[in-house]
Parts: structure tokens; C-alpha cells; sequence
């Protein structure tokens, strides 16, 4: 069995969602290979090689892989995919982009945001927002398979030393061009690999209560995450959200605040190691998953906690 | 333009699903049944689209059992022209579903295809891709905004990071996000209309497609259950223990 791991980069660096993807690999068992697909990938590469496990690189370097464009980058992975046993993403947004695309054109099933591994064709998977886990077994020649990268421990990063060979192919279909984009820019770490993370939702009142967030997550070290009410109401971006549409976290603390606890929003933090409530509604579900909860007002709790952490 | 939107029949994303004795699935028995609400979304979209100008005649198709019916009419109450079922008894994959709306598409020839980005009781997000990758089609996935220019669409994306925005050929699939649109609520007029539009009912062996599948579910559990926690009386109290009992901060 031969593993091929679609790599996560941006500016120029692999993404830690990598990590956690070909530690799923390697639970699969198997050569591990990592494809970096993209524009200026060399340095990409050289980095990927190093991660722990990793028996090769493959390399497709080419301006028509540039921002991961679907139409471009499914046809050079389903040209290198006959090779191999299983074909493995994280679950990002560009993993969910291109991966099941894949599958249609190699005419197999995709397994969406696998939690683990049980054999090498049969998966764990979360369904109707994670109120019930589906074990799925695949007869596909190919798996193609995301990866859900809280349900994995990331394999070290440096350690391995993976050939790096490069792939000539160059598939430009011509139907699809970038044009822009937006990125929210923030010093705190990342959401989805922060070790805390403290949310905020509808009873932050307005955006510019979030900055009570901010100053406690920056004493933590913590990312700030929202539930969808705080998105939509306009407090915080969209990229922000917490939750089955969202982002999913399972950090080592998650603070909810002012977040009541639909369905949709416990389905993306309900994996986090503690869970701590703030609400001043001692009836909010969020409580019956919480393991502190502390019913208060958040604009006097928070800037208490801030002190005293 | 003709616009084609799919849509599904799931359960209510209110409710909270129970997972069968058996772990043969979940039990969706007398519960209540809505339109998935990434598809509503996609219909709400088409419908803008013709009161722009822009789209001449939307017709909205499910792959599903004949209840789906109801989800249709639905769809045509909120301004869709007319409606296909591709009548179905059981689940399928994402797969076999993205294969029967490429024949509904090879059939209807429409300029742009929008679907909800994820149906919420699969959660797989996969089938305006897969529908993409048959009909050789650009895709424009998590839309936050569809804007029509000449023969493109630009459709801004939501990604992890912010925001994308791309510029397909059409035809073209689009599959939507949240925070596309606030879909409308069909009025009674509307609703009582809807009952005289046309909606027409084919099978997967008339339209020739295979819903043969490589993957099986063997079996359905519910989640670990989190053990109740506890509730702290005073900010101090919860620090200590956070740093002491939790050992997290």
C-alpha cells in the first residue's frame, strides 16, 4: 500500500494541517507520499520532506496550480492517483474543494472528515453535526479521503528525509481564473491549532466587545473563535466561526461566552479537553457540556478572569 | 439563463437525532422533515437572479423518495418554475446522487447550477464538486456572493483564511455558504400556487444512471457522552480550577 497525502501550504510554508493528515496515513499504514501542488513550491517541498514518516515528495510546480483552483489541481491528482491505495487531504476548505472532484473522476465515493482510522478500508466518520459517528467501509480501488485534523496528533515536523522528485504534468484546463483575495490578518494563533481558544456569540452585545475577548486571549496565548449568531450579526468575520459550518476545534481549553449552545456550534468545539461556560442564562445548553460553567455577566466576568489568569 | 438548483430532503436542523437501538442508522420516524437550509439558500439565490433580470427560468430538482415532494413545492412556493424528482427509496452517496443531476443537467442544458455546499444530516460536501468533475464544469464552492458578468460568473468564496474570489466559465456549478443570502418565507398565495406548477417524477433507470455504491456503513453510534461538569460560583473560583484541577492554564 502507497499513501498519498495531498499537501496544505500557504505562503510558502506547509500547513500545519499536514501534519495531522499524515499522521491518518500512517495509522492507514504504508509508504507515505506528499504531493505539493502550486506555484514556487520549491521551498514547500523541501520542508514537507522533512516531516517524520514521509518516504517521498512529489513536486508539481507550475502557475496553473497557483491558489489551488480545483479545475487544475483534481486532473494531476487523479493522474498520479492510479499508484496508489488511498488519497488523503485535511478536511480544509481546500481539501473539501478539490478532493471529492477527485473522486468523481476516478468514479469512487469520497469519506468526508474521517475521525480515525479502524483498518486500512474502514473509517470513523461524524454525521448530522456530529450527534451520531458512522463507521464506513470502502471497497473503492482508490480511497479518497479527508481528514478531520482535530481527530489526529500531528506528526513532528522536522526528523524525515524524503526524496523530492518532480512532477512535469501540467493540467491547465482554462475554465477558471483567481482574481482576488481577503485574508483576515490577526497575531494571535491560528483557530484551529490553538492549545485555548475563547468564543464569543450573541451576548457579546457588538463587534466592539469582542476587544474584551482579544485582551484575555492575548494574556492566554489563545486564538478567538465565534459562533455563527456573533458572524452573522456582523461582530467578527465569517473565517471566525465555530461550528458544523465552520471551523472545527478540539483545543486543550475552550472558553464560551456569551454563546448559548445550538446544535450547529457544539458540533465544532465539543472535542476540546475542558470546556468552560460563561453565561448569565444558567438555562443555556451550552452548561450541559460545559465542565465549569460560571453563570455571570460576561462584561464583568471577563475582565475578572483577565486579571487573575 | 436557465438556472438548476438541487435541493434536499432532511431532517429539521433543529431536532435532535436520536441514533437507532440497533446502530443501523439513526431514527428519523415521525421527525420533523425541512429543506436543508444550505439548499434554501441556493433557491433563494436563483430566485434573485430572475428578479435581476438575469435568470429566465429555474427549475429545481431533488434525488431523494416521493415525500421530497413536499421540499419542492417548497422551493417552487419561493419562485422556482417547475420541478424534477428523481424518485429514490433509499439514501444514496453523494456520488450516485451528483450522477443522476448530470443526466437532469445533460437534459436541461442549464447556464449555471447552484447547490447547497453541504447537506446537514450527511455532512459529506461533496456533490456540487462530484457534479462539477462529471459535467467537466468550473466550480465555485462556499459561495458568499454570485455575481454574473458576460459569459463569467465571480463568485467570492468563503476559505479558511478570509475570502476568494474566482471567475468560472459558464456553464458553472456553484454551491452555497451561509452567509450568501437570507432566504425568504413562501407566502400563502405563493404556497397555493405552487400546487399548480409543474413537477415531474423520473426514476434513476429512465435516466440511466447507476447508483451502485463502494462504500457501505456497518454500523451507527451515538457520540461519547461528555460526563456532566460542574458550576463555579466566582471568576477566582474558576481560575483555581483551571490551573490546579484542570491544569489548562
Amino acid at each position: 500500500m502507497t499513501i498519498l497525502v495531498v499537501a496544505e501550504h500557504e505562503n510558502g510554508a506547509v500547513a500545519p494541517a499536514t501534519l495531522n493528515t499524515v499522521a491518518a496515513a500512517a495509522k492507514i499504514g504504508g509508504d507515505i507520499h506528499v504531493l505539493v501542488a502550486g506555484a514556487n513550491v520549491g521551498g514547500v517541498a523541501e520542508s514537507a520532506a522533512k516531516i517524520a514518516g514521509v518516504a517521498k515528495v512529489l513536486v508539481a510546480d507550475n502557475a496553473a496550480y497557483a491558489h489551488a483552483l480545483p479545475e487544475n489541481v483534481a486532473p494531476l491528482i487523479v493522474e498520479l492517483a492510479k499508484g496508489y491505495s488511498h488519497v488523503l487531504a485535511p478536511a480544509t476548505t481546500n481539501g473539501k474543494n478539490i478532493l471529492p472532484r477527485v473522486a468523481a473522476l476516478l468514479d469512487v465515493d469520497q469519506i468526508s472528515e474521517i475521525i480515525s482510522v479502524e483498518s486500512a478500508d474502514t473509517f470513523k466518520r461524524p454525521i448530522y453535526a456530529g450527534n451520531a459517528i458512522a463507521t464506513v467501509q470502502s471497497s473503492a480501488a482508490v480511497k479518497v479521503i479527508t481528514v478531520r485534523t482535530t481527530g489526529f496528533d500531528a506528526v513532528a515536523a522536522e526528523g524525515g528525509s524524503a526524496a523530492v522528485e518532480a512532477v512535469a504534468a501540467a493540467h491547465d484546463a482554462g475554465k477558471s481564473t483567481f482574481v482576488g483575495e481577503e485574508l483576515a490578518k490577526s497575531d494571535r494563533p491560528e483557530l484551529t491549532a490553538a492549545k485555548i481558544v475563547v468564543s464569543g456569540g450573541r451576548g457579546m452585545g457588538n463587534g466592539d466587545n469582542f476587544k474584551h475577548l482579544y485582551s484575555l486571549a492575548d494574556k492566554l496565548g489563545a486564538a478567538v473563535g465565534a459562533s455563527r449568531a456573533a458572524v452573522d450579526a456582523g461582530f467578527v468575520p465569517n473565517d471566525m466561526q465555530v461550528g458544523q459550518t465552520g471551523k472545527i476545534v478540539a483545543p486543550q481549553l475552550y472558553i464560551a461566552v456569551g454563546i448559548s449552545g445550538a446544535i450547529q456550534h457544539l458540533a465544532g468545539m465539543k472535542d476540546s479537553k475542558v470546556i468552560v461556560a460563561i453565561n448569565k442564562d444558567e438555562e443555556a445548553p451550552i452548561f450541559q457540556v460545559a465542565d465549569y460553567g460560571l453563570v455571570a455577566d460576561l462584561f464583568e466576568a471577563v475582565p475578572e478572569l483577565e486579571k487573575l489568569v | 439563463m436557465k438556472v438548476l438548483v438541487a435541493v434536499k430532503r432532511v431532517v429539521d436542523y433543529n431536532v435532535k437525532v436520536r441514533v437507532k437501538a440497533d446502530n443501523s442508522g439513526v431514527d428519523l420516524a415521525n421527525v420533523k422533515m425541512s429543506m436543508n437550509p444550505f439548499c434554501e439558500i441556493a433557491v433563494e439565490e436563483a430566485v434573485r437572479l430572475k428578479e435581476k433580470g438575469v435568470a429566465s427560468e429555474i427549475v429545481v430538482v431533488s434525488v431523494g423518495p416521493a415525500t421530497a415532494q413536499e421540499q419542492l413545492r417548497t422551493a417552487l412556493a419561493l419562485g422556482a418554475d417547475r420541478a424534477i424528482l428523481v424518485e429514490v427509496a433509499d439514501e444514496l452517496n453523494s456520488l450516485a446522487v451528483a450522477k443522476a443531476l448530470k443526466a437532469v443537467v445533460d437534459k436541461e442544458q442549464p447556464q449555471l447550477v447552484i447547490l447547497g455546499k453541504q447537506a446537514i444530516d450527511s455532512d459529506n460536501n461533496q456533490t456540487g464538486q462530484m457534479l462539477a468533475a462529471l459535467t467537466g464544469y468550473a466550480q465555485g464552492t462556499f459561495a458568499s456572493k454570485v455575481e454574473l458578468a458576460g459569459d463569467k460568473v465571480n463568485v467570492t468564496r468563503e476559505i479558511d483564511g478570509g475570502l476568494q474570489t474566482v471567475a468560472l466559465n459558464l456553464p458553472a456549478i456553484v454551491t452555497t455558504d451561509l452567509r450568501l443570502n437570507e432566504p425568504r418565507y413562501a407566502s400563502l398565495p405563493n404556497i397555493m400556487k405552487a400546487k399548480k406548477k409543474p413537477l415531474e417524477t423520473v426514476t434513476p433507470d429512465a435516466l440511466g444512471v447507476s447508483i451502485a455504491s463502494t462504500t457501505k456503513t456497518l454500523k451507527v453510534e451515538a457520540p461519547a457522552a461528555r460526563s456532566a461538569g460542574i458550576k463555579v460560583k466566582s471568576v477566582a473560583e474558576l481560575v483555581e480550577k483551571l490551573k490546579n484541577e484542570a491544569k489548562v492554564i
